[in-house]
């Protein structure tokens, strides 16, 4: 078992005082956190406590301010969500990320489509991608899929699929799932955590957003806790279970409060 | 082919009988009302008018819907990705004007005065694209300005450096003979004369079908238009695009400028209005086009432009009143309006989640 111990010396994805403004608003005020290969790092937060603006550096949509965002040790500044996507670092977004009219293959590909030729001639390389597509979502359980039906003919789970399915393919070394705001049956839930949990036994490092405490204890490894676009709380899953989860998510004072009283059991934390 | 298919309601298309499925796939095509349009006009002025289908009228049509296609593609491609474009009819007038004052008041050789106006034209498909991109304004409204500044611009300047509306006397400059023979070259077929135009709409048309379905950009312009939010997420370059999109208009405008100017020797600076600008929208919109954005093609936009031609010159050659062209083309463009919000309802039809 020294794998997963070098990999934890070393974290997947590191933040350090990582700060994100709008205007003279503070999205992000120096946050810290590793979000460490091989485990399932949960942001709670309530709506409005930066976890947006958390997904969005991480995914390249939007550039961070001060602070660094590490990637195994090395300072990452990621100029595009391409940019993001080519370091390895996936997104599931809260909206899928879907257009409804292109074809499923299309919104597979959608910003990284393969392509052969040279520039005057370079074109899509249709028959690859159809086919990593049909693969791709046979193996979160979508089959019998045509590839060229727009994705709106998608059955209402099977966008999640597709999202999933996206992520799974371009996220080598990250995934970040940010909690799809549509109501999700228990079935497409399964799904979701499914993924999320295949991620994880892959080696990834996986960071899940969410604001369902309940959902978070069932797979996450550590916890986060945003308020304020501050860090409220980083607690490990021995250090909670899902009700205390939800305590602190329901009042932001009780975070701090117990954050400090864990530090003081267990010293390690503070280090965080 | 690929997405220009609408949604197969009820069953899954994995499950309907072949034959079925290729009817659904040819009833969703874009460009599908209008080449139904286009068949029935035939049709009809095909009785009214027989000169319409000598070679002769043939070559009339085709002369009128090449200028016309090479608009509407261009327009096509920018309403695909969600942005409408009133300003290239009269960046056609305003370019080839420069190229003729360039030419006749400053003495200058025919192609580095193509050369100036073709760039003059793309700065003006900047501005509108930057103006879009940048202020989040709604791109009706920046080229409906640029529209108003440009028509103000070439009629006030026109008459102020050449002091009347019309400009000739360009085919003497040297290289025009050149220029002659891209933009103005004719062959006879029968008795009609078929220009060169023809070739760079067909041209074209092919080129930006190719670019839409096969090529990144293609599918950066469809992202662009249908979901510019998850276009953004997932990295698609939204602001290049739209900016590139722009320029393609405003080259298009400058070249039916320059056909129209080596066609005619010269350039009349007229008032043609808001219809000018329009047209190339309708052309699109009956092309199939959504105005919202995202679904299209430039085929379409052929066959819309040819459907549109042959409209006018079989309303003329009938020997009606031309004023029913105008109703006609009004009640066609509600027609494909109607076709376009049946493909908008089937599409929301199907559930979203």
């Amino acid at each position: 078992m020294t794998g997963p111990v070098e990999q934890s010396a070393v974290p997947a994805l590191e933040l350090q005082r990582l700060s994100v403004r709008y205007g003279s608003v503070h999205a992000l005020s120096r946050v810290s956190a590793t979000v460490p290969a091989g485990q399932i790092t949960c942001v709670l937060g309530e709506n409005g406590s930066g976890k947006s603006t958390l997904v969005a550096v991480l995914s390249g949509l939007r550039r961070h301010d001060e602070g660094q965002l590490l990637m195994t040790g090395e300072p990452v500044h990621f100029r595009s969500p391409q940019q993001a996507r080519a370091a390895g670092i996936a997104t599931v977004w809260q909206d899928l990320a879907v257009a409804p009219l292109l074809s499923i293959w299309r919104n597979f590909f959608l910003g990284a489509e393969p392509t052969r030729g040279v520039w005057p001639l370079r074109r899509l390389d249709v028959d690859r991608a159809r086919e990593i597509t049909v693969q791709a979502m046979a193996r979160v359980g979508v089959t019998g899929l045509d590839p060229d039906q727009p994705a709106s003919t998608l059955q209402a789970g099977a966008r999640q699929s597709l999202a999933i399915a996206r992520a799974r393919h371009f996220g080598v070394r990250a995934l970040v799932v940010d909690e799809p705001t549509a109501p999700l049956t228990v079935g497409q839930q399964t799904l979701l955590l499914q993924a999320i949990v295949a991620a994880r036994s892959q080696g990834l490092a996986v960071l899940l957003v969410t604001n369902n405490p309940r959902y978070a204890h069932l797979v996450g490894d550590r916890f986060l806790l945003l308020a304020h676009g501050q860090v409220a709380g980083k607690l490990t899953r021995e250090d909670v279970d899902a009700s205390d989860l939800m305590r602190l998510m329901a009042g932001g004072e009780e975070f701090s409060a117990l954050t400090s009283a864990l530090t003081d059991l267990h010293s390690e934390l503070g280090e965080r | 082919m690929i997405s220009d298919r609408l949604p197969t309601l009820g069953a899954a298309p994995a499950e309907m009988p072949r034959g079925r499925r290729l009817l659904t796939r040819a009833l969703a095509r874009p460009s599908l009302p209008a080449l139904v349009g286009l068949l029935v006009v035939v049709a009809v002025f095909g009785v009214q008018a027989p000169e319409l289908l000598t070679s002769g009228g043939l070559a009339s049509v085709l002369d009128a819907a090449a200028l016309l296609g090479i608009g509407g593609v261009a327009v096509a491609l920018l309403l695909i990705a969600g942005q409408f474009d009133l300003s290239i009819g009269v960046l056609a007038v305003a370019s080839s004007l420069v190229t003729a004052l360039l030419i006749e008041q400053a003495g200058w050789d025919t192609w580095p005065a193509l050369l100036v106006s073709f760039g003059a034209s793309l700065l003006v498909g900047l501005v509108n694209g930057f103006l879009v991109v940048n202020t989040g304004l709604p791109s009706f409204l920046v080229t409906l300005a640029t529209f108003l500044v440009l028509q103000g611009t070439s009629q006030a300047g026109v008459s102020a450096l050449a002091g009347s509306v019309r400009v000739t006397g360009v085919d003497e400059a040297p290289g025009w003979a050149a220029a002659d023979a891209v933009f103005g070259a004719t062959v006879h077929l029968g008795d009609g004369r078929f220009r060169v135009s023809l070739l760079w709409w067909l041209g074209l048309t092919a080129l930006a079908s190719w670019a839409l379905w096969r090529t990144r950009f293609g599918n950066a312009v469809f992202a662009s238009g249908g979901a510019r939010r998850a276009a953004r997420q997932l990295g698609v370059p939204v602001r290049r695009t739209t900016l590139t999109l722009f320029c393609l208009t405003a080259a298009a405008g400058w070249l039916i400028g320059t056909l129209g100017l080596v066609r005619l020797d010269g350039v009349q600076v007229g008032a043609p209005g808001l219809a000018t600008a329009v047209d190339f929208i309708v052309v699109a919109v009956i092309g199939g086009c959504l105005l919202t954005g995202g679904y299209g093609s430039a085929v379409g936009a052929a066959i819309g432009a040819l459907l549109y031609a042959v409209a006018r010159q079989g309303i003329a050659l009938a020997g009606w009143d031309p004023p029913w062209f105008q109703a006609f083309l009004g009640v066609l463009l509600l027609v494909a309006l109607l076709a376009n919000a049946v493909v908008r309802y089937r599409l929301k039809a199907v559930p979203r989640s």
